[in-house]
């Protein structure tokens, strides 16, 4: 019925070998954008502190949006923040991942209010949902180790990086 | 030749803002003219999610308040509570030394993690690893006590949830007998580093008067020569029958309040030692039926105890028509709770009066006149979190 | 100590002070409306209250007056607490602004403004502070639904 296939570069040998190696260079060193919004962000910052150290899993904390592969949105988003998060998701360059950690980024959490956005799935697209309230650290590990699987998992990542065709994700 | 200032805009997106905060700056130069504070992109409705739900289901909601010390926020709930009750003697001693205890390990909790960020928005690194290493063992505490890591939601209206368990006296000793070297460490690291000093000396001066008409509270107001806590003047739990210091400094810089909060983490290790002396077996909740949740013995195996259960859960308790306003001497300043009770199971009202709302009033009369990075060590030398102010 | 405070109020005062009462230890006054400035500057200056914990506004939906505003404050000599309340009509949301007597009274103004919807004459900014700029309606009133005006209302039991 002419679903369209994405245009990729095959599935050759040597394509998933190039597709393999573009997937762990990106997975094995994410940059996260630091974007602690609340409560969450104390559990984000003692992830990364020295107990729970983030660093040995490559993941370095950018303050900039222009250099950052994921952005992990920690703590309750408002009506009024809402704004100011598409446009730093905007600012991202491709490929970018979502992650949203707690009950308040992935459902709203406690607060059913007047003012607060009910999930951020709402405005961006989620790859990794960490629930809690707060989510311990080593919930954190987890969600990013998840989203390394994921990234692992995708075809046609080094045919999209030189132009041709998209990234397709399995389901 | 004309000048003209440059606008810039800082945050809400800014590593050094703890928090969501935006700041719109005028600038002359490096020099700051005017800065305005733009606050409520935090803001949750928890006073209005309040009024519905009964009193016992408030106490998680206040938790998420100031995030960096939640028993605190719990406390100063719990207490207004029980002052609307009017069962504020019927508490039992070893629930009130418990509180103490808890309310001093939240204090050095928060007053390590202000250390952290402050110098790490200043620079020193170490510093940051080091508290937050410190900080771990107090966490430790509170999941054994209560199960969570940081929304502990550990006190109840008329004493604990829980009791201490095994051992964990032993444990809260041992971390209340390391911290004073711990805070040599850190003292060590920055009080006599050239860099910090000029960092920090003569940065964000406020004086008493000013202070005390803008509203400032806590370790700020302390440090610009105003003798005034809560725990020693407007005394709640048992603090009047404990011996601690309160630092007082009068420079009012940014150097003053870092001495202040380091003393105040020694007076608190001191203050956890004495209410562990005091400790003797007891019960942990008030002899309040209509109020408090009777042990889950007598539920099973009495018809009062069952009857008592199902109305504290399903309804709540009922306190008399009227309003109380309780301050407590939070990490951050004066934490004040005033709330209006019409007689039904919900509060009515309940407003919460936080400390950083009112210090960061503070922040643009501080900051006139200094450089853009004297900008970042003053809020962090505020101690302010996101989560109070907007609520 | 709060007892002397209030005869000292009703000497100056007189009949601007409308009514007192005393609960669980704290002692509240009721004053008029349009003198407030006064008042305050008075409990200040002689009295010794030099700081404002807190003002706020509280909405009893149904009665009249509708709105009050408390202003909580504390005196650091005395190490006292006193609370004083203001009645406000619904039709009149308005009270004289105390942010020249405490300067901490400016953004709790701003706040009772931004949720309460009550105005405060002679405040030297006010606008919103906690909602956004554009929002419309008042949140914490009573008849403003939790969940906001544009979300169907829970049918479940909440508590």
């Amino acid at each position: 019925m002419g679903v369209e296939q994405t245009k990729t570069l095959g599935n050759g040998f040597v394509t998933t070998s190039l597709d393999k190696l573009v997937n762990w260079s990106r997975a094995k060193s994410l940059w996260p954008m630091t974007f602690g919004l609340a409560c969450c962000a104390i559990e984000m910052m003692a992830a990364g502190a020295a107990r729970f150290d983030l660093d040995r899993m490559g993941v370095l904390f950018r303050a900039s949006p222009r250099q950052a592969d994921v952005i992990i949105i920690a703590g309750t988003v408002t009506k009024k923040m809402l704004p100011v998060i598409k446009t730093v998701y905007e600012q991202m360059p491709e490929p970018k991942y979502v992650i949203a950690m707690g009950a308040c980024a992935s459902s709203g959490g406690v607060f059913d209010t007047y003012s607060v956005v009910q999930g951020i799935d709402e405005e961006l697209p989620v790859d990794v949902y960490v629930p809690g309230c707060p989510p311990r650290p080593e919930g954190l590990l987890y969600g990013l180790m998840k989203l390394q699987e994921k990234i692992m998992k995708e075809r046609n990542s080094f045919g999209a990086a030189i132009g041709v065709g998209e990234v397709v994700n399995e389901a | 030749m004309a000048t003209e200032t440059m606008t810039i805009n800082m945050g809400p997106q800014h590593p050094s803002t703890h928090g969501v905060l935006q700041l719109v700056l005028e600038l002359d130069g490096e020099v700051v003219v005017k800065a305005t504070p733009h606050i409520g992109f935090l803001h949750r409705g928890t006073e209005k999610l309040s009024e519905h739900r009964t009193y016992h289901q408030v106490i998680p909601l206040t938790d998420r308040l100031d995030y960096l010390a939640p028993m605190s926020n719990n406390l100063g709930y719990v207490l207004a509570v029980e002052k609307l009750l009017g069962i504020t003697d019927k508490i039992p001693e070893r629930a009130n030394n418990i509180r103490v205890i808890m309310a001093e390990l939240t204090r050095i909790k928060s007053h390590l993690v202000w250390l952290a960020t402050h110098a790490l928005d200043i620079g020193a690194m170490t510093v940051f690893l080091y508290c937050f290493r410190e900080r771990e063992e107090i966490t430790d505490i509170y999941e054994k006590v209560s199960g969570a890591r940081m929304t502990t939601n550990y006190f109840r209206v008329g004493g604990l949830c829980d009791d201490l368990p095994e051992g964990l006296d032993a444990e809260i000793r041992a971390f209340a007998e390391s911290m004073p070297g711990h805070l040599e460490t850190y003292e060590g690291l920055l009080t006599g580093n050239k860099i910090w000093q000029k960092r920090t000396m003569d940065v964000g001066v406020i004086s008493g008067e000013d202070a005390v008409d803008i509203g400032l509270t806590g370790a700020a107001l302390r440090a610009s020569g105003v003798d005034w806590d809560l725990r020693r003047d407007a005394s709640y739990c048992n603090y009047d029958e404990f011996d601690f210091e309160v630092p007082v400094r009068t420079e009012g810089d940014t150097f003053a309040r870092y001495k202040v909060r380091l003393d105040e983490m020694r007076q608190a290790s001191r203050i956890i030692l004495q209410a562990l002396d005091k400790l003797k077996p007891g019960p942990i909740l008030a002899d309040c039926p209509q109020v408090c949740l009777p042990p889950k013995k007598d539920v099973v195996n009495t018809i009062e105890g069952l009857i008592h259960h199902f109305k504290i859960i399903t309804e709540g308790f009922t306190p008399e028509e009227g309003e109380v306003y309780v301050g407590i001497e939070a990490p951050k300043g004066e934490l004040g709770y005033y709330l209006v009770s019409d007689g039904s199971t919900h509060p009515y009202r309940m407003k919460v009066r936080p400390p950083s709302f009112v210090n960061l009033q503070a922040l643009p009369q501080m900051v006139e006149g200094a450089l853009l990075a004297d900008v970042i060590a003053t809020i962090g030398t505020l101690d302010i979190v996101l989560g109070e102010i907007d609520r | 100590m709060s007892k002397q405070v209030v005869e000292k109020l009703k000497a100056e005062f007189g009949a601007l002070v409308l009514a007192e009462a005393e609960h669980r230890g704290e002692t509240t006054v009721t004053v008029e409306r349009t003198e407030i400035v006064k008042i305050c500057t008075f409990l200040r200056d002689a009295c010794g209250y030099n700081l404002l914990s807190d003002l706020c506004g509280v909405d009893y939906l149904g009665r009249t007056p509708r709105f009050e505003v408390v202003y909580n404050m504390y005196s650091i000599s005395a190490k006292t607490r006193l609370r004083v309340k203001v009645l406000v009509e619904e039709a009149d949301a308005s009270v004289d602004t105390v942010s020249g007597v405490w300067s901490t009274a400016n953004w709790h103004e701003r706040e009772c403004w931004d949720l309460m919807g009550i105005s405060f004459n002679n405040h030297p900014d006010l606008r919103r502070i906690l909602m956004p700029a554009d929002w419309q309606g008042h949140p914490l009133r009573k008849d403003y639904p939790v969940q906001g005006p544009d979300r169907e209302p829970y049918q479940g039991r909440l508590s």
